[in-house]
Formats: structure tokens, C-alpha cells, sequence
């Protein structure tokens, strides 16, 4: 089982320190969330972790191996996927093609067999096909799968990024803030489907806003301010921690 | 009536050419929003390669025993070599640049395209070369419109890569990649595309298209010249822009569009013969003028590639 291990990670940019020696792990079989306030370094982590930003210092490793370094795409092809704060889907192309072109990393078949429309790229891309719609199915979105992303409404967009992060078989799902702008049954929905995607095997790491959802499906809770890891535990334990409290309400002094 | 049937037959083959070489503009500018402008070179360099291996086909004497064999195979031959030198263009001339500003890459191809443009007419000479075309010749009548097996055989090539493309495009895990890689590099590269591969797919693609055009030009003027590359890259660019650039269809309709016109000006307007050349750039300038965005321009930055 797969294990994402950050050790003392450091990134500034230019004089602006974003993250300083953080560490924390996401072991097999675990939901952990990153909370902290706006700007405490959460997206941020997210990136180094995908490969967007190159660290200044630290190590991130994930199943004993070193990842801190490594492209995007060689990243996500160790398993680990992710989705976005502010939603990026390929808006023009429909559901499932969002999750069909995930399993790039998985599959094979060049241009010239395209072109030639050989046996084997169409059984590759039969099997893309129904490994895409399993994955709109396990997110609710089957009856959607040839609606063009854009027009589908905010929430089922929201269900499509995770399905398109699925799609690619991650051991390690990111999600950053996938319940923001949700109403209260759709967080619902939401946290029941995050527990879901714990059990099949793939681990979640999740940037989140909303404390009842935190609070429900984590196993850990891991603390930013300033780019500093505060505190980490289980989710009673941190939310009586002084120092978590006055990162969010600000001391008592002030 | 039988006039007007004529001229559009013509049009239609000489815009199909178009459309070929305007896919290769618009797809590179729709992934990495370049105006490639040694593209009208790699369409050179496929006529050229088109010349060199028929003509030694033709010497053999294969190309009165199997003419179609000898053409489809300068023709594949053609368009893997241009795909590689597309492929090696970008290598050498645009990757590097790929974080600095657009001006550099532009300049760049400005460049690439003199020096394959001198490249060409140092080792080939700057005369004309004369295809071999003892085998295009004949043709029927229909209607009392003259069609050569030459324009038969260049629309079905044309109509089957725009086809071939289309379903490439649409239809694959490489045209979703480049699709994906069009609309938002960073993400496609979370969701595992390796951009830089998709991005030389995207100019190997073009090329061959171009390639292919090339050749065909060749076969139906019968000649090439060092410097071919120029004005039909610029007409096609012209049509790309006036489809939509980055816009794959509306490169397809922009090429028809401005090889009809070129060809029904030719034909109606008078000593519009002589000024034939000057129509597509009307259009260009009419385009950027009323209508920047181009025919589907609309949705410039949903779909292209």
C-alpha cells in the first residue's frame, strides 16, 4: 500500500518563505486532512506534492520513493492524482472524455495506430471507455457521460474533477476543497463518497474548509499557519489545541 | 454553366491543398499559440521529396507498371521524412523557448523558415524541377466538365487525411491528449500528459498533412521551386485565420473558402488571372478587419487544438 512521506519540506518564492519544514504522511488506508487559514500553505502542498513547484528543501517520498523532483505527468503516473480548488475541467470535451484522457498515463497506442485504427487501439480504447463510465458511475455521474463539461451544473462538475482523478487508478487521491460552494446534502453526498474512495484502497488527502466535513472523515488532521505545520492528531484532538485555536481566532492578547 | 462546374471543380482541389497545409498552422497555434512560419517549408521540403523519389521511381520504370503503388509510397515516405524534420524543427528552433515570450518563438520561426528555405535551395538548386507526370495524364468528361484522374486522385487523398484527422482528433487518446494539452497545459499534465511528447505529436501531425500537400501541388502544376513554400504557406495561413485560428474545422472550410475564391476570381474577374495571388490576402485583411475571430472563431478557445 502506497504511503506519501514529506520530510522537513521547504519552498519559498523568491523572499516570500510558503512553506518551511513541513512534514507529515499520509499512511495506507487513510483520510488526512491540511487545514489551516487562507494562505497557511495548503494549495501549496498540493503542488509540490503534483509536481507543480520545485521545493528549496526537504524530501517527498512516496512508497520508499523519492518523488521531489519528478514531472507532473511521471508523478501522477506513480499514483497520485488530484483535483482543483477552483474546477479545471477540459470544458469543451464531454464528461467522460475528462475521465477517458486521465488514463493517458495508462495506456499506449501512438498516432500511426490510431490513424490505421488498429485492433488493439480499439480494444485500448474500448477499455478506456469503460473504465471512464465505471468511474462517472462511481461518482453519480453515468447519466451525464456525453454532457459537454461546461454545461453541467457546479456541483456535478465538482463529482467530475474527482471522477477524472479516479480515472487515472490513483493509490493517492488530493482533493482541494471539493466541497466548496456545495450545500449542506451535497457535502453530505460528498463526505459519504470520500469514505467510499478510502475503501476501495486509494488514500485521501484533503484541503477543506468546511470543519463538519473535516471533522467527520478524517482519520488525522494535519495544522498550517504560515507555512508552518502547527500541529497534527486526531480530529478531538486538534480541534482543542491552543495553538490551532489561535491561529484561527488569533490569541488571546490580541 | 459548364464553365462555372469547371472553376469549381478546380477550386475544389486547390482549396483541399489549402485546408492541408492550413490544419498544420492551426493546430500548432491552437496547442502551443505559435504562427509557425516554417510550415510553408516543410510543405516545400515534402513537394521536393515527392520530386526526388518519383523522378528515381520513373527512371526505374516503376512508374509506368505501378503508378498508384509509386505515388502512395512517395507519398507515406514524404510525410514521415517532413513529420521528422517538423519534429526536429521544433526540437531545435521552439522548444527552448517554450517559457519565454511569444515574440522570441515567432522571430525563431521567422528564422527557421529562411534557413530551410536556403537549406532547400542550396542542395536542390534554384531552378525549377519538373516532376515526372507522364502518368497523371488522362481524364474524363462529365457533363462537360473536364476532370483529370490527377484532381480525382488529389481530392480522395485530401478528403480521406481530412477524415483520417478528424478521427485522430476526436476519436483517440492522442487527440484527447492534445485537445486537453490545448485548453490547459498544467492540468493536462496533472491528469499524466507528458505536454512536451503532445506538443511534437502536434507539429508531426501538421507536417505530414503538409507533406502530402506538397506533393500534390507538385503533381498538379508539375513543377516545385525552392521557394514554393511561401505564398501557398501564406494563403493557408490566410485561410486558417479566416476559419478560426486553432480552430480544426474552420482551417478545413478556411481552405475551401480561399481556394474557390482564388480560383472564381482567376476565372470571372478580368486579368483577374494575373492578380490571383492577391485574393487571399483581400480575405486575410478582411477577416482581421470585420471579423478577427474568424468563421467559428466563436468558440476559439473551446475547441481547438
Amino acid at each position: 500500500m502506497a504511503h506519501l512521506c514529506l520530510t522537513d519540506v521547504s519552498v519559498h518564492f523568491g523572499g516570500l518563505q510558503a512553506l518551511t519544514e513541513v512534514s507529515f504522511d499520509l499512511r495506507p488506508g487513510e483520510i488526512v486532512s491540511l487545514i489551516g487559514p487562507n494562505g497557511a500553505g495548503k494549495t501549496t502542498i498540493f503542488n509540490v506534492i503534483t509536481g507543480v513547484y520545485k521545493i528549496s528543501g526537504g524530501v517527498v517520498a512516496y512508497d520508499g520513493q523519492t518523488i521531489s523532483g519528478l514531472r507532473p505527468h511521471h508523478i501522477l503516473a506513480r499514483g497520485i492524482a488530484r483535483t482543483f480548488q477552483n474546477i479545471r475541467l477540459f470544458t469543451a470535451m464531454t464528461a467522460l472524455e475528462n475521465v477517458m484522457v486521465a488514463r493517458h498515463c495508462r495506456t499506449r497506442s501512438g498516432v500511426i495506430g490510431s490513424v490505421l485504427r488498429t485492433g488493439c487501439q480499439r480494444a485500448e480504447e474500448r477499455a478506456v471507455r469503460e473504465r471512464g463510465m465505471a468511474a462517472l458511475d462511481f461518482v453519480g455521474l453515468a447519466a451525464h457521460a456525453d454532457a459537454v463539461a461546461k454545461n453541467l451544473p457546479y456541483g456535478l462538475q465538482r463529482r467530475l474533477e474527482i471522477a477524472r482523478a479516479l480515472g487515472s487508478d490513483p493509490t493517492t487521491i488530493l482533493l482541494d476543497e471539493p466541497a466548496a460552494g456545495l450545500n449542506p446534502s451535497e457535502s453530505r453526498e460528498l463526505m459519504e463518497m470520500i469514505q467510499r474512495i478510502a475503501k476501495t484502497g486509494v488514500n485521501v488527502l484533503l484541503v477543506e474548509h468546511d470543519m463538519s466535513v473535516v471533522m467527520n472523515v478524517s482519520h488525522r488532521v494535519v495544522v498550517l499557519d504560515h507555512g508552518v505545520c502547527i500541529c497534527q492528531g486526531a480530529p478531538a484532538e486538534v480541534r482543542s489545541n491552543p495553538a490551532v485555536i489561535e491561529a484561527y481566532l488569533g490569541s488571546e492578547t490580541d | 454553366m459548364d464553365y462555372l462546374f469547371q472553376q469549381l471543380i478546380n477550386g475544389l482541389t486547390l482549396g483541399g491543398v489549402y485546408a492541408l497545409v492550413a490544419l498544420g498552422y492551426t493546430m500548432v497555434y491552437g496547442i502551443i499559440q505559435l504562427i509557425n512560419f516554417a510550415h510553408g517549408e516543410i510543405f516545400a521540403a515534402g513537394g521536393y521529396l515527392g520530386v526526388i523519389l518519383l523522378s528515381y521511381m520513373a527512371s526505374q520504370g516503376l512508374m509506368d507498371s505501378h503508378p498508384w503503388f509509386g505515388l502512395a509510397f512517395a507519398l507515406i515516405l514524404a510525410m514521415g521524412y517532413c513529420a521528422m524534420l517538423a519534429m526536429a524543427v521544433e526540437k531545435v528552433a521552439y522548444k527552448p523557448l517554450r517559457q519565454s515570450s511569444r515574440l522570441s518563438v515567432l522571430l525563431s520561426a521567422l528564422g527557421m523558415s529562411i534557413f530551410l528555405q536556403n537549406g532547400l535551395m542550396l542542395t536542390q538548386g534554384v531552378y525549377d524541377k519538373a516532376y515526372p507526370t507522364e502518368f497523371t495524364h488522362g481524364g474524363f468528361e462529365w457533363l462537360g466538365v473536364r476532370v483529370s484522374y490527377m484532381q480525382i486522385g488529389i481530392l480522395a487523398v485530401t478528403a480521406l487525411l481530412l477524415v483520417l484527422l478528424n478521427t485522430l482528433v476526436f476519436k483517440t487518446r492522442i487527440g484527447k491528449a492534445m485537445r486537453a494539452t490545448a485548453q490547459d497545459k498544467v492540468m493536462s499534465a496533472l491528469v499524466g500528459i507528458h505536454s512536451d511528447k503532445v506538443i511534437s505529436t502536434t507539429f508531426a501531425i501538421g507536417a505530414a498533412l503538409a507533406a502530402a500537400a506538397g506533393i500534390m501541388v507538385g503533381l498538379y502544376y508539375g513543377s516545385v521551386r525552392y521557394d514554393m513554400g511561401f505564398v501557398p504557406g501564406i494563403k493557408a495561413f490566410a485561410a486558417a485565420v479566416l476559419g478560426g485560428i486553432g480552430n480544426i474545422t474552420g482551417a478545413m472550410i478556411g481552405g475551401l473558402i480561399i481556394g474557390m475564391v482564388e480560383i472564381l476570381a482567376a476565372a470571372y474577374i478580368p486579368a483577374g488571372g494575373e492578380y490571383k495571388d492577391v485574393f487571399a490576402f483581400v480575405i486575410l485583411i478582411g477577416v482581421l478587419y470585420f471579423m478577427p475571430t474568424g468563421i467559428m472563431g466563436e468558440n476559439v478557445d473551446d475547441t481547438r487544438v
